[in-house]
């Protein structure tokens, strides 16, 4: 069992790069720190939402007055599919190495993720000019556009650097260092998704029903 | 390819394909729940924080690869102190700001 022998989160090399495998160790532990610091800065935006989109409404309008759940549901789809594409790309990688199949796969990561942003854009545009709620109207609004505004800029980040991988897949190929790098843009993606179903949940759906 | 490297594919092929399809299922029970309005009030509430729980957990087991019996023990005690970080700053937050919430009230 080659893939029993698992040392850190996200797809492992063991099986078919097995020094590759073993270099990766340390590395992702390292970015899985940074991760679950990222994860304590996403809590603290989220805590301040919970307080201020309850008792911070002031003159504003409320949650269910300014969200809409359609866009939110096919923002939560086009990201959970970029998710899913980069878990292909890196299958590509690791059992293949084939340049191609994973530039394809991350294009289209790319271009999913890159659609959620514009999205979450046109989100922001139509809030502030059809329902009068922009940032400096609330309490609430300050801190649902600091939460969702703080994801979308990883999310673009992820993608300035989803670029520079493409760039070295094509011209340096799978040497251990670009290998690595994918991994940890891998873990980097994938945990974005989870801090969107925490804004989906909390922010859009319980915005919603309460 | 040699055959094992196939069958290790699709085994974990196979892990991505549950986590979507999993992921789906749930998000679009999310959705419902609120688009249909299947519960109300606090149901409702405690219906979603778990349907988010658990998709949270689809995605660090089938995307992230982490589970309790084969993930290196650092991996996840990072993962259980960050959670209970979380859990003391965000509870901790929303309870001082609503015990202050409650004190400015005219």
């Amino acid at each position: 069992m080659s893939l029993s022998e698992r040392l850190h989160p996200g797809l492992n090399l063991a099986g078919t790069d097995p020094e590759g495998h073993e270099a990766a160790e340390e590395t992702l532990f390292g970015f899985w720190i940074f991760l679950m610091s990222d994860l304590v800065l996403f809590a603290v935006l989220f805590a301040t939402y919970a307080a201020m989109s309850v008792q911070g409404i002031a003159e504003g309008p409320r949650p269910a007055e300014v969200f809409d759940l359609t866009a939110a549901f096919v923002e939560t789809l086009l990201l959970l599919f970029s998710s899913f594409a980069f878990g292909l790309a890196m299958l590509e990688m690791k059992y293949r190495e084939n340049r191609r199949g994973v530039l394809v796969w991350l294009l289209l990561t790319g271009l999913l993720g890159a659609a959620f942003v514009g999205m979450e854009l046109h989100d922001y545009y139509v809030m502030i000019t059809q329902h009068a709620a922009p940032p400096q109207a609330s309490g609430f609004l300050s801190a649902y556009y600091l939460l969702t505004g703080t994801h979308a800029l990883h999310v673009s980040s992820g993608l300035v650097w989803m670029v520079i991988m493409a760039v070295q897949v094509a011209l340096i190929g799978f040497t251990t260092p670009v290998k690595l790098r994918l991994m940890r843009l891998a873990l980097f993606w994938h945990m974005l998704d989870v801090v969107w179903i925490g804004i989906f949940t909390f922010v859009y759906l319980y915005g919603v029903a309460s | 390819m040699p055959p094992r490297e196939i069958e290790d594919e699709g085994r974990e092929r196979r892990s991505y394909v549950i986590g979507l399809v999993l992921a789906l299922v749930l998000t679009t029970g999310a959705f419902a729940v609120v688009g249909l309005n299947l519960l109300s009030g606090g149901a409702a509430l405690a219906g979603l924080g778990l349907l988010a729980l658990i998709q949270a957990v689809v995605h660090l087991r089938y995307f992230l690869h982490i589970d309790l019996q084969r993930s290196h023990r650092d991996d996840l005690l990072l993962i259980l102190f960050t959670v209970l970080i979380l859990l003391i700053m965000v509870s901790g937050t929303i309870w001082i700001l609503y015990d202050q919430h409650v004190r400015m009230m005219p």
